[in-house]
């Protein structure tokens, strides 16, 4: 193996977006960075290659930003989706600073848009990157390798040495070949586990072997074990994951945004055996979006069927895949390989469940309800009647996991006896440290760039 | 590239309507945004919105080796190449000339032949270029030769009008469209940095200086023409004229606008990826860009050269270029300004109704 080169003050460990933003910023202060990224070039960029938007709070319109979204407004959303779940100090700390992201994304080359069509709800609150999250991934490559840091794809890291509260060597591999360096200071930002799916089901059970997930397949967690199995202390519950209901026949890794599906609200759900298991009509999607992983991981084999009729056809954003159509029901069920007596029971018994549906408003709740049903539908319960009749199966899509390195405001990590000198850690792989459970769209990308930026700078000071 | 460029189109649109992310890149996604299913016209349409700047194609997560395998620009560049070969009247002769360079270089030749044999042939009547080849002799040359192949061109773009399920057109439309056609808007790149057409997701305005340097070179050319014509007719003068005549001055700049401007388009086509085009025309695309650049290079060496023996053969080149670039014009790439901005309107007419 030889000596570990030592040329090269930070190294930074992922290929995304706290990484990126960490290495600009140790850069610009005059740091010499490498980048060490598991995946190819044709796939940098892990998760934040398939994101679209982050969360910014502002005072006044900001860039593609319409009117304000302040601090207590923010911290007010975040609270409710974590059900309290929040380090409040880290994640006030990153609000305040996303202002003061946006004008510095966009020095460093990302270009944004108003908030696409379909999701107007997020305008004010979230600010839309043109052409996605690869497009930023683009620009931040070319703003480093101007600022001359180094990058090496294909190169996934499988050791960081812990040496009391010091790192020493950070070993990898290149195009199969093991090197080792020693940089004066490491920047861990190599996202959750998720794509690791025997860890998936070691935490969560075997019914983890069925999902899918729904970004990048080089995050496996190997750095984040690395260090957990040396006492770097961690933060979060290893048996969490962000899953939602996405299609079925999405492909089992980096289908990405467009595998969602926004139908469940107009649908009836069943399982494989014909039974509706929840309340599809709860509340408006988007705020219903992530409990319906859970609900499908729960169900046999892991799957759910999504039946509309021709009325609710146009009424959801369009979906990658056309749905599976039939002319009666009988025929749709048989098509999508679900009991046929079953299922007609179960769509009659809710077709009769159905009362007076002229209320009926696709955009709010609107009480359309059913009534002497186990389990209700309690807004926009339409009878299903109207042929052609459409299907979609359902399957648990992990976003990200939780469980990450716990650090500090300066995004330091630390171990049971004090913090690390020289390691620190940004994005998915310490955002268990702000959040414990939920999720706000916006805000995976906030948490990377507000702690890359300081990962970055407190790197570029250690070496200095 | 594609078998069914149509069908293919139609799956990547499916993909990137569910997508969006590049909403704002230019005015093929609100369009395609504004549909659910993807019928053929509809398909037609967004290929000819389409200028192939490749915004979408490196900002996209879904392309190879993804399994998805998108490749939007490829994929409208073909189905663009096929609406206009198959709008093209003759059908055949839009099939022979876009595709290959070959061809051009004959039809060149013998562009080039006809004004010589022409010139060697036919008496003069005045002086400089009239000395060689009568005023009478070059009307009745150019006028059928100007007039026939844009005839054909209105059949074609009936029928592309038709194919695309256009409307009615009125004035608001048209103002729109040559609004975004003057400025080459969407050249912009939708963020105002240009395209990333030559050197992968590098963003540069490259294209888009070169293109309206074509373009407005080429306008001023015709001007120039067209203003000697009424000189000729409305006020009896004849050519020659002086450095500082109007149509001298807009020939001579239209003309090194031309020059730099197709050199640079060549060199651009050269770097860029072929399989974001249609790899199938880029014969006939480089032979189109050659033939423009022999228009523009002869002309202007004819006005330094004018006065010495090579005055013949130049003449007879530069004709012979101007001829097949008229003949060819609905066969050949230049047939796109026409289908583009029939795009346009089509496309105002989406957003005004
Ligand atoms: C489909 C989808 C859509 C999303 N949309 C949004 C959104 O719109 N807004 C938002 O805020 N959040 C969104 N998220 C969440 C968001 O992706 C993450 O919060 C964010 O990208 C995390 O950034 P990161 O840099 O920490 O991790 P990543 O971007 O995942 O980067 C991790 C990097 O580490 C590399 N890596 C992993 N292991 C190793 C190793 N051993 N050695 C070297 N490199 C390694 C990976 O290859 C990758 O480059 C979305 C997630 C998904 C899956
Ligand atoms: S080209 Fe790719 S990123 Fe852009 S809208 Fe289509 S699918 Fe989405
Ligand atoms: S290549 Fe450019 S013009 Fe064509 S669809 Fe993509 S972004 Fe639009």
């Amino acid at each position: 193996m030889g000596q570990p080169d030592t040329r090269h003050d930070i190294a930074i460990i992922g290929g995304g977006n706290a990484a990126l933003c960490a290495a600009i910023t140790a850069a610009e202060a005059g740091a010499k960075v490498i980048i060490l990224e598991a995946a190819p070039k044709e796939y940098r960029g892990g998760n934040s290659r398939h994101t679209r938007n982050f969360r910014c709070k502002h005072e006044a319109p900001l860039s593609v930003l319409v009117d304000s979204y302040g601090e207590e407004e923010y911290f007010d959303d975040l609270l409710q989706v974590t059900g309290g779940r929040t380090d409040e100090a880290l994640a006030r700390m990153v609000i305040r600073q996303s202002e003061e992201c946006l004008p510095w994304m966009e020095a460093h080359g990302v270009h944004f848009q108003p908030s696409l069509s379909g999701t107007l709800s997020l305008a004010r609150t979230n600010a839309f990157f043109m052409g996605g999250g690869k497009s930023l991934v683009n620009a931040y490559y070319r703003t480093a390798a101007a600022l001359g840091v180094e990058v090496h794809y294909n190169a996934p890291v499988s050791h960081v040495a812990l040496d009391g509260n010091r790192v020493t060597r950070v070993d990898y591999d290149l195009d199969g070949e093991r090197r080792s360096i020693a940089p004066r200071a490491v920047i861990v930002a190599s996202g959750g586990f998720q794509a690791d799916i025997d860890w998936l089901a070691d935490a969560w059970g075997p019914p983890a072997r069925n999902f899918l997930i729904r970004g990048t397949p080089y995050n496996r967690g190997t750095v984040l074990r690395d260090l957990l199995d040396q006492g770097v202390s961690s933060v979060g519950d290893p048996t969490q994951c962000h899953a939602v209901a996405i299609d079925g026949r999405a492909p089992k890794y980096d289908g990405g945004i467009v595998t969602r599906l926004d139908c469940v609200p107009f649908s009836i759900v069943v399982n494989k055996d014909g039974q509706r298991f929840y309340d599809e009509g709860e509340d408006v999607w988007p705020k219903r979006y992530a409990i319906w992983g859970r609900l499908v991981a729960a169900q046999p084999d892991q799957v759910g069927y999504a039946i509309i009729d021709a009325k609710s056809a146009n009424l959801f954003m369009p979906t990658v895949f056309p749905p599976i159509k039939a002319d009666s029901l009988p025929e749709l069920a048989e098509k999508m390989g679900l009991p046929v007596g079953a299922f007609m029971a179960t769509v009659e018994e809710f077709n009769a469940a159905c009362g007076d549906a002229s209320g009926f408003k696709p955009m709010e709740k609107d009480g359309v309800a059913t009534s002497g049903i186990e389990p209700a539908k309690t807004n926009w319960a339409r009878p299903i009647t109207e042929a052609p009749f459409y299907g979609y199966s359902l399957r648990t899509g992990v976003t990200f996991t939780y469980l990450g390195l716990k650090v500090d405001e300066k995004a330091q990590c630390r171990t049971e006896s004090g913090p690390i000198e020289n390691l620190w850690a940004a994005g998915e792989t310490m955002a268990g440290s702000i959040l414990g459970k939920g999720y706000l769209a916006g805000f995976g990308m906030s948490i990377g760039t507000v702690f890359g930026r300081i990962a970055g700078a407190e790197a570029a000071q250690h070496v200095q | 590239m594609y078998s069914n460029p149509l069908e293919e189109a139609a799956r990547q649109a499916q993909i990137c309507n569910a997508c969006r992310y590049c909403e704002g890149y230019c005015a093929v996604f609100p369009a395609m945004h504004a549909e659910r299913a993807f019928a053929e016209a509809d398909l037609v349409q967004l290929a000819n919105l389409c200028h192939n700047c490749q915004n979408c194609y490196s900002a996209c997560q879904y392309t190879a080796p993804h399994e998805f395998d998108l490749n939007l620009p490829g994929v409208l560049a073909e189905l663009r190449q096929e609406s206009w070969e198959e709008a093209a009247f003759p059908a055949a002769l839009g099939r022979a000339f876009h595709r290959s360079g070959t061809m051009l270089a004959l039809a060149l030749i013998a562009g080039f032949a006809v004004l010589f044999l022409a010139a060697r042939n036919l008496p003069g009547d005045g002086e400089g270029f009239y000395a060689v080849l009568s005023h009478n002799a070059m009307v009745a040359i150019f006028v059928p030769a100007f007039v026939l192949p844009l005839m054909a061109l209105g059949v074609s773009l009936r029928r592309y009008w038709k194919r695309i399920g256009g409307g009615r057109i009125r004035l608001a439309h048209l103002q729109n469209a040559f609004g975004s056609a003057a400025t080459m808007r969407n050249l912009a790149g939708g963020h105002g940095d240009g395209c990333n057409f030559q050197d992968e997701d590098r963003f540069s305005h490259a294209r888009r200086a070169m293109h309206q340097a074509v373009m407005y070179g080429f306008l001023l050319c015709f001007a120039a023409t067209s203003v000697a014509t009424v000189m000729h007719y409305a006020f009896d003068m004849p050519a020659p004229y002086g450095l500082f005549s109007l149509p001298k001055l807009l020939g001579v700049t239209g003309g090194i606008l031309l020059c730099l401007g197709t050199l640079g388009l060549l060199r651009l086509k050269t770097m860029g990826r072929p399989e974001l085009q249609a790899p199938d025309v880029r014969g006939g695309e480089f032979g189109f860009i050659l033939l423009l650049f022999t228009v523009s290079a002869s002309g202007l060496l004819l006005y330094m050269l004018g006065s010495t023996p090579a005055l013949e053969p130049l003449l007879a080149l530069h004709l012979g270029a101007v001829l097949t670039f008229f003949v060819l014009t609905p066969y050949s790439k230049m047939a796109h300004g026409f289908f583009r901005l029939a795009a346009l309107v089509r496309d105002a007419q989406r957003k005004l109704g």
